[in-house]
């Protein structure tokens, strides 16, 4: 039963190696047999989803903006317009200033240049803090530091596209993603709010955004593998990816006075923190599972997998539990885009309600097909490394 | 007998314990005894060399045992001691929270040293191929982890038994207010009966102190540290970079009588409002400030003649100092020139992602204890900011009601309206 306090989805940004916007993701993940778009050379060993070609002015139009930002807040800012472009919103001043935006953050990019010079020269100096004062203070662009910041996401889109109700970033890798979804729709829910952007986005072309797997080993090496066949390979198992995912969430009272498409509705939004030390994940993934409440029948999964080793076979063998799961791991196909994960598989389970139709296997050996029309969704995260969500989405 | 709910039907959000760590010392005894007597925290950097520095003090806490072991640590253990004391206070069970955890922390990164330390644990190829490789080599995760966001709210979780998901967020120079804005809002849906909201910042590295050098936005007061931090002076030139905690354990009135805690103050309103102007400047008619201040009264249900005091972001630069007072005598109109308007940041330097936390500890305990903090180094006023700043010296008053402003780079604004007694 829809309620006019239900949390809808009406507005969807998307960028991926795949391309940009709903539509082309749509065309892309539904043709079986799609391949990836790999980059194996730039950072060898590793292999990344690159970010396609992108035309900023699109979305960013001033020059002097885009020059503020380094690629990581160019594309959350971008992504963030494609969603409110998509739900009717950007330009539209009495929307802008009172919708609220949660964005799930990292960190942006350093100066790899300045921190090379500075660790070679570190080779040949004992007073390293005096080489940091002198190399830092003379060689780091001023302005740098802003495009680096978390916030700096979420106050580049105020600037840019004129959100302005409020403005909170949460930091945390995948739970962050989970977190911020979560929230904004409780917000909704509450009668908090009407309307809040929510998403994220996740550079991974830089060694820095490699090094914050690879300080505990979690990338995978060789040749690449889908998402699901990493196990036992060379590596941690993540191959990472360039991407953002921006939702515009809105009350569906909001949403239908002001005649808006409603691509799905947002159902229960759950996380939690499994001790894995302990060994609670599985357990931890089965609650979750239950909390979503997913209805009985067949149900598509999108999957946030990693391929994370300990993480990714804890989720299949969760969601293999379950005979009535076909899942779909979208890493596979984007690679793993860190905050900006959990809400790009809502994006794509939102697709999925709205369009009428299940995904094709991404994976043959590893997933099952699904026949029919898929009425609820469910989108899963489970992090690399910690923090799990989930959430189901249901037909508007 | 109190009521439950407030103006809007919603949960009265109590707070039942705080905690508190600055550059003045650890524990709300030490530093409301520095606080009201003016004394500043603010010294000479002895942590690293301050060869090249235009800025060499700092409000550093430089007393705990992870002070020299890098941002993630020293944010860690002194969002730890924080909560520590705030839990203490409350009389939960301090391994057995059961309700949220909402941390305002900054954002990290691999420190310099651990940097340093891989890379010349090896000689072959350079940058970061090297560093990328040596990574992968290492046996421990203590590295990885200060490289993530989320891990130090995970450790927190687990030492205080916090429910479900942390939040870890940063909203910049307005972060501990966020903190605690989630965990009122938290309380207010019915979500639970008690949340943990705290704000940390240890990361007064020297990369941080250069980044915000080269924006000019510290002071270069070097020569006489304990002066240098002077809010709404005609000399101001910048804000001192410090570290901090504060926490704060909200709860439900309801739960907390039920169980028989003491209420130290009421969290009544809480209101935001994002700027789009700049990425370090205020909209010029301050109009974002302005309007986050009123959400705050509104949502607290006050009108401008029922807040008593400031507590004001007051941070000491030339912008910010000026905006503030724009935007205050704007919502305050005449009655602005005689409230007390005070910032502890003269006396604390700017704490950053804790500062709306340490600020909001302060603002109660202002509250509880008929005592108004100075602006302390007032010597100099400025002219074009006519304001009672409770110069110099500690004021007694009877203080019912507290504004706190939090105004972030980023045009984060976040202010919080926090009452002496349920209404």
């Amino acid at each position: 039963m829809s309620s006019p306090h239900d949390v809808v989805i009406t507005g969807i940004g998307l960028v991926s190696s795949l391309g940009e916007g709903p539509d082309a993701h749509w065309q892309k993940l539904t043709q079986l047999g799609q391949k990836p778009v790999l980059e194996a050379a730039r950072f060898a060993p590793y292999t990344v989803h690159p970010l396609p070609q992108i035309d900023w002015n699109l979305q960013i139009a001033k020059r002097g903006d885009q020059r503020q930002m380094e690629t990581w807040q160019r594309l959350g800012t971008y992504a963030a317009g494609l969603a409110l472009d998509d739900a009717g919103i950007k330009g539209n001043d009495e929307l802008c200033t009172t919708m609220d935006m949660v964005v799930a953050a990292g960190g942006g990019e350093r100066d790899e240049a300045v921190d090379a010079d500075i660790l070679a020269a570190s080779e040949s100096r004992n007073d390293r803090d005096v080489l940091l004062n002198e190399k830092l203070t003379t060689e780091l662009r001023p302005t740098l530091f802003l495009a680096q910041l978390s916030n700096l996401l979420a106050g580049n889109i105020s600037i840019v596209h004129k959100v302005t109700g409020s403005s909170r970033t949460f930091m945390g890798e995948e739970g962050a993603g989970v977190a911020a979804v979560e929230t904004a729709a409780a917000r909704i829910r509450s009668g908090q709010s009407t309307h809040i952007l929510v998403g994220g986005a996740f550079q991974t072309e830089h060694s820095d955004m490699l090094l914050g797997y690879e300080l505990a080993g979690y990338l995978h090496r060789g040749s690449w593998k889908p998402v699901w066949q990493r196990q036992g390979a060379e590596g941690g198992g993540v191959v990472s990816g360039s991407g953002g995912a921006f939702l515009v969430l809105e009350q569906r009272e909001h949403a239908t006075s002001r005649g808006r498409k409603i691509y799905a509705e947002l159902g229960p939004v759950v996380s939690g923190r499994a001790r894995r030390s302990r060994g609670e994940l599985d357990a931890g993934i089965a609650a979750l599972l239950k909390q979503a409440a997913p209805p009985n029948g067949k149900l598509l999964a999108i999957s946030g997998a990693s391929g994370a080793h300990a993480a990714t076979s804890a989720e299949k063998a969760a969601l293999d539990a379950v005979e009535a799961i076909s899942a779909r791991g979208f890493a596979t196909l984007t690679g793993h885009m860190k905050e900006a994960q959990f809400p790009f598989g809502v994006a794509l389970a939102a697709l999925a309600v709205d369009r009428k139709a299940a995904y094709p296997v991404f994976d043959a050996t590893a997933e099952k097909p699904f026949d029919g029309i898929p009425a609820s969704v469910l989108a899963t995260a489970i992090g690399y490394h910690q923090f799990e969500g989930m959430a189901l989405v249901n037909a508007a | 007998m109190a009521n439950f709910t407030d103006h809007m039907g919603r949960p009265v959000v109590a707070v039942t314990g705080i905690g508190v760590v600055t550059s003045l010392g650890v524990g709300k005894a030490d530093n409301w005894a520095a606080l009201t007597s003016g004394k500043s925290g603010i010294h000479p950097i002895t942590r690293f060399p301050v060869d090249h520095l235009n800025t060499r003090i700092s409000g550093m806490v430089d007393f705990l045992a992870s002070s020299s072991k890098g941002a993630s640590p020293l944010t860690y253990e002194l969002a730890e001691t924080a909560a520590r004391e705030a839990m203490a206070e409350s009389g939960l069970d301090s391994g057995d929270f059961g309700g949220p955890l909402f941390l305002a922390s900054p954002p990290v990164e691999l420190d310099w040293h651990e940097r340093f330390a891989l890379y010349n644990s090896d000689k072959q190829d350079s940058g970061a191929e090297r560093l990328l490789r040596v990574a992968r080599g290492l046996k421990e995760l203590d590295v990885f982890e200060t490289t993530q966001f989320g891990s130090i709210a995970d450790r927190l979780a687990d030492r205080f038994g916090t429910r479900g998901l942390p939040i870890t967020l940063s909203t910049a120079c307005a972060s501990g207010a966020t903190a605690i804005q989630l965990g009122v809002e938290a309380i207010r849906r019915g979500e639970c009966d008690r949340a943990l909201s705290i704000g940390a910042d240890g990361s007064a590295t020297a990369e941080a102190l250069i980044r915000f050098s080269l924006l000019s936005a510290l002071s270069t007061h070097n020569d006489n540290p304990e002066k240098a931090s002077k809010p709404f002076s005609k000399d101001r030139d910048g804000f001192v970079l410090a570290e901090g905690s504060g926490a704060l354990v909200l709860e439900s009135l309801e739960a907390a009588l039920a169980r028989g805690a003491s209420v130290l103050g009421i969290l009544s309103g809480c209101g935001e409002k994002a700027d789009d102007f700049h990425r370090t400047r205020s909209k010029p008619d301050g109009s974002p400030a302005i309007a986050a201040v009123r959400a705050a009264l509104a949502d607290a249900g006050l009108g401008e003649d029922e807040i008593d005091y400031v507590n004001a972001h007051g941070t000491s630069t030339p912008e910010n100092d000026k905006m503030e007072h724009l935007s205050l005598s704007t919502v305050f109109g005449e009655r602005i020139g005689s409230m007390p308007i005070s910032s502890n940041k003269s006396m604390i330097g700017h704490t950053l992602s804790a500062a709306g936390a340490v600020e909001a500890a302060f603002s109660l305990m202002t509250m509880r204890e008929s005592v108004i903090p100075p602006t302390i180094n007032y010597d100099n006023p400025d002219p074009a900011i006519v304001l009672d700043v409770v110069p110099n010296k500690k004021r007694d008053a009877q203080v019912r009601t507290v504004l706190s402003n939090s105004f972030g780079f980023g045009g984060q604004n976040t202010c919080l309206v926090m009452a002496r007694e349920p209404v």
